[in-house]
């Protein structure tokens, strides 16, 4: 119990008490507040447990670099927030905190024994420890060290929250409302650039909050900003990530700052902002210093302790020891003494320091420790001392103390800078890396740039103690519990890159990527290895800057407006008639029709049977759909398509076959011939995008001497197919001005007519073996045409039918679909297509590809059909084939199950695959071994049913 | 999220408004059956894989829907000019931008 809350100062409202729970402990701030510093003010010093060894941790920094101080934020059922950061928790009546990654209670924690081991846990135990056996690491040694590890609890409910995003341009982003950024911002106005303005606190003005004589000044530019109409500014607002062209992503928290019960509207909104210029003002982050027992609770760095007292208007102690190493500790130290605060001492590495600092602080009474170190602290759960000693090796003594601030220098803030590409330049005298040259019109202003104006100092890596490295508790990376002998070890073992040593040391790799690491680790290794920092590397600095929630990046995408849905205009029906449905390229396409508490299988069974023997409708509209046209349309189709297209006559379709360039399957359909100049292309549900590009492309880039447009007329039409032997007897008295009888009416033909008084182009076309027709109308009657059709076939017991009857009633006649019977990497001649390449065709997209060697060797993949011996034994597919399964492992595989059903038509069931050579196999028993058997089939010809054909030519 | 300049709607639109073509400047041979299989696999598979200033083909999809070409930094990800199918590649690009 250390830390008060002084009689005087800061910024809080002192007429305004909060109060609010941490650990189920009632504690009072004010409004003003942090979550830490009210915590500070209560006497707290224990904030957390540390990620890998749990020792005792308490805050280290007021701001948004804080390693140790995460917490579990509740505001209420599925409203926990787990790893917030205390300093960046606005305090308000009733806020409810949690300390994490303990076990059973923060002040006695079981696992803190890691700590008492922590020598059985050095860098890269990880990967030493738990290489194998696999086993062990499934079962045990990850469950456990998930367990062990790690910090807040995901939430398990849905989160009820909403988050709202926008898009915003400005000439001018200003990021950082400190007193650069907010000069910045001014000067901008005024030359009536549009200014967004954005900074991460509650309220403006960055370091100057803890700087009580640049308030008035403050004051003065914050009026003057609002005072603008040409200014935006966003408080509360972070810019986590800076993008190409100035495109800077912020969020925005709108409801964490209030309780609960005054929250409304949305919980965050995320900005995407697109600049003319981007200023970047967020200052410097402060460095810890490297000794032993530098994470005791209660050793913080100096610029929190400044804060504290300055704006929020509490001690950090009673008895402060300063340690330092640049100039900032000394001024910290007077303004805590004007503040208030008792400095006991002030130790520093440096032996010489400004004359006017030492002057001052001897005339305030703190004793003076030059050429010193801090080489051990007292106390576990809280400082309770310090020993020093001249030069870290010499005689040492103790001072009493209950708190220690550090000054180790100053690290400008370069995350969005490096983002943005922006080089950085090495700065010997500092210690640092600064911004050099950027890529984006992006410039730095204030502290970030190096313009900070409280003096110099030493660089330091470990301070200087006659304890060996490997034997001091002195920490690095507070989050992931990186100590300089972690660092040191990895060099030892051979890592040389800063980007190798992070990652096996974990180095900056915590949430906080290393704010306050980085440039210590940098300092340390160069140290071990000799050589410059410089030739050590900078590890890569990536969005986003602090942790952000997924709400705020989802905004609104989610539920209904995750996706479009794509439905035909069939939709409604298929609802009303308690279709299931499933997705299929963006489109809800109407899976099966069950009835009187079918299940899939019966439903699709009924539906089968009712194509087979009388007539079926399918509702077909998302079928891809070009309308190709011009003088050179039949040229080009031919030399897209495998297929002779120029001998087609109008009022003829063909099935086409589409490949890419390197001669492998891509898309087909069936096309018609409308008229000389004219055609009616389809293409897969899912390939009608691509197929459109692809055709643009050669027509564009290769081609532009033809004379063809491509149309994309897939939403135009609504296709409706009707399927089945009675499937004319249906339209017959529906359709106007074609003659449907088989004589004039063949099929692969197709008419325009009328049917049901709507314009169609009624193809005579079968995807299922049938007698078919697929009935084209304009997408606006589709509906009607339908329940015209629907009613019709009442007397022939119509049935409407999804797509799983559809792959059933295709796979019984080897029809193909592509992309799940072909992967990618099928030729014509392996499906069996063969038929479907024109021979003469002097060239095609992807013929030369198919008289490659590759593509005509033996022992390619062919497609075939399986029959099981059990007939009821089904497939699964993706499932192997083999010859051999008693073959030694590997056991050499053929191949692979495409497709495979039941099917009601033959009372089995039936299954497409592509196996080796599989042609030549026909007759051969093969085996597709499962986890709990090994399932035997009879290669086959791909097509169970009605092998001539004779059923569609009806 | 880059903006890129459509050289035919002369505008700068959202990266997501077009698509990828590949490398540019690699014509389909007017007779690929004259083409040796080396002759094919190199037209076919064989690029620049360059670093640094490339030549590639993008397709303004939800736009104009036109091919067209463009000069891209492929270290910086940057879009140094764009110009129309047909056209030649620029002779000679600054690394700070724009043909000169
Ligand atoms: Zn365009």
């Amino acid at each position: 119990m250390s830390g008060y809350r002084l009689s005087s100062g800061g910024r809080v409202d002192r007429s305004r008490a909060l109060s609010f729970s941490f650990d189920g402990a009632g504690y009072q701030g004010f409004a003003g507040d942090t979550l830490a510093s009210a915590l500070v003010a209560s006497g707290v010093t224990l904030f957390g447990r540390s990620f890998k060894y749990h020792r005792p941790r308490g805050l280290l920094a007021t701001g948004v670099e804080e390693p140790n101080a995460l917490v579990s934020v509740d505001r209420g059922p599925a409203r926990v927030t787990p790893n917030v950061r205390a300093p960046q928790v606005s305090l308000h009546e009733g806020l409810v905190a949690e300390s994490q990654n303990r076990w059973p209670s923060l002040k006695f924690d079981v696992v803190s024994i890691n700590d008492r081991f922590s020598a059985l846990f050095p860098a890269g135990f990880y990967n030493k420890t738990f290489m194998w056996p696999r086993s062990a690491w499934e079962k045990l040694y990850e469950p456990v060290i998930r367990r062990l590890a790690g910090l807040g609890d995901s939430p398990v409910t849905r989160d009820p929250d909403h988050y709202d995003a926008t898009y915003a341009h400005c000439e001018v982003l200003v990021v950082g409302g400190g007193i650069a950024g907010i000069e910045a911002a001014l000067e901008a106005a005024k030359m009536g650039s549009r200014v967004i303005l954005i900074d991460e606190q509650d309220e403006l003005g960055g370091a100057a909050l803890a700087d009580p004589a640049l308030w008035s000044t403050l004051d003065a530019l914050t009026a003057q900003l609002f005072a603008a109409d040409n200014i935006t500014v966003l408080t509360r607002t972070t810019a986590f990530g800076y993008y190409h062209q100035n495109f800077v992503g912020a969020s925005q928290q709108l409801t964490d700052h209030l309780a609960p019960s005054e929250a409304q509207g949305p919980r965050e909104k995320l900005w995407r902002i697109r600049a003319g210029e981007v200023v970047l003002a967020q200052g410097a982050i402060e460095r810890p210093l490297v000794f032993n027992g530098n994470d005791v609770p209660g050793v913080m760095l100096a610029s929190a302790g400044r804060t504290l007292a300055l704006r929020y208007g509490v001690a950090v102690g009673r008895a402060v020891v300063i340690m330092a190493a640049h100039d900032s500790g000394w001024r910290d130290a007077l303004a805590l003494i004007e503040a208030g605060v008792h400095v006991a001492a002030i130790v520093d590495i440096r032996t010489v320091v400004p004359a006017d600092l030492a002057d001052a602080a001897r005339a305030a009474g703190i004793a003076l420790h030059l050429g010193s170190a801090i080489t051990a602290v007292a106390g576990r759960h809280a400082v309770k001392g310090v020993t020093v000693a001249a030069g870290g090796t010499g005689p040492a003594h103790k001072i009493a103390c209950d708190a220690v601030l550090m000054a180790g220098g100053w690290t400008p803030s370069v995350h969005l800078w490096s983002q943005a590409k922006g080089s950085l330049v090495w700065n010997e005298a500092w210690g640092t890396y600064l911004p050099g040259k950027p890529q984006e019109k992006c410039r730095v202003v204030g502290a970030g740039a190096g313009a900070w104006h409280f003096g110099s100092g030493a660089i330091t890596s470990v301070l200087p103690n006659s304890l060996p490295v490997s034997r001091q508790k002195a920490f690095v990376d507070f989050q992931n519990d990186v100590k300089a002998r972690d660092i040191q070890l990895a060099v030892q073992e051979g890592f040389r890159s800063i980007e190798h040593i992070k990652r096996y040391t974990t180095n900056g790799m915590a949430t906080d990527q290393g704010k306050t690491s980085n440039l210590n680790a940098l300092q340390i290794a160069s140290g071990v290895l000799g050589r410059p920092v410089t030739e050590i590397g900078l590890t890569t600095f990536r969005p986003p800057y602090t942790p952000q929630t997924f709400g705020a990046l989802m905004g609104h995408h989610k539920d209904a407006l995750f996706q479009p849905v794509r439905k035909s205009v069939i939709d409604d029906w298929a609802t009303a008639q308690g279709a299931v449905f499933e997705n299929v390229a963006n489109w809800r396409r109407a899976r099966y029709f069950p009835k009187g508490g079918e299940d899939m299988d019966a439903a699709v069974a009924r539906e089968c049977r009712a194509v087979r023997q009388s007539v079926g409708i399918f509702d077909a509209s998302t079928l891809g759909k070009i309308e190709v046209v011009g003088p050179d349309a039949a040229e080009f189709l031919n030399r897209m398509y495998t297929n002779p297209w120029k001998a087609l006559q109008p009022g003829r379709c063909r099935y086409g076959l589409l490949l890419r360039e390197d001669g492998f399957i891509t898309d087909d359909g069936v096309s018609a011939r409308m008229a000389d100049d004219r055609f009616h292309l389809t293409t897969t549900t899912g390939g009608a995008p691509r197929v459109l590009g692809m055709m643009e492309d050669y027509l564009q880039t290769e081609w532009s001497d033809l004379d063809v447009w491509l149309t994309s007329t897939t939403e135009q039409w609504a296709v409706i197919a009707l399927q089945g032997p009675r499937a004319r007897d249906v339209i017959a008295s529906l359709v106007g001005g074609i003659d449907l009888s088989p004589e004039a009416f063949p099929h692969m033909a197709v008419r325009e007519g009328t049917i049901a008084g709507v314009p169609t182009r009624l193809f005579r076309v079968s995807f299922t073996g049938e007698l078919g027709f697929e009935i084209n109308v304009p997408a606006s009657e589709g509906r009607k045409v339908w329940e015209a059709i629907f009613d019709a076939g009442q007397p022939y017991g119509i049935t409407p039918y999804g797509t799983e009857t559809m792959h059933v009633l295709r796979a019984e006649k080897g029809f193909i679909i592509v992309g799940q019977d072909t992967d990618g990497t099928m030729t014509p001649g392996d499906m069996g297509l063969d038929w479907a390449v024109g021979k003469k065709k002097p060239d095609f997209v992807g013929k030369r590809s198919l008289a490659r060697p590759e593509m005509t060797r033996k022992g390619r993949k062919q497609f075939i059909g399986l029959l099981t011996e059990d007939p009821q034994e089904l497939l699964e597919e993706g499932a192997q084939v083999v010859t051999n399964p008693d073959a030694p492992i590997p056991v050499p595989m053929i191949g692979h199950v495409t497709s495979s059903y039941h099917s009601a038509t033959l009372g089995r069931t039936i299954a497409l695959a592509v196996i080796a050579d599989g042609r030549a196999r026909i007759g051969e028993t093969i085996f597709v071994p499962m986890a709990d058997k090994v399932i035997r089939a009879k290669v086959t010809a791909p097509m169970f049913y009605d092998p001539e054909g004779s059923r569609l030519n009806d | 999220m880059i903006l890129i300049h459509c050289p035919y709607c002369e505008e700068d639109r959202p990266e997501v408004e077009f698509t990828y073509g590949g490398e540019a400047h690699i014509a389909r041979p007017l007779d690929p059956s004259a083409l040796t299989d080396s002759e094919w696999e190199g037209y076919l598979y064989i690029r620049s894989n360059t670093r640094g200033l490339h030549a590639e083909r993008w397709r303004h999809a939800h736009g104009c829907a036109r091919f067209f070409n463009a000069v891209r930094d492929t270290v910086s990800d940057r879009f140094e000019v764009t110009y129309k199918t047909g056209e030649a590649r620029p002779a000679k690009i600054t690394q700070t931008g724009g043909a000169a």
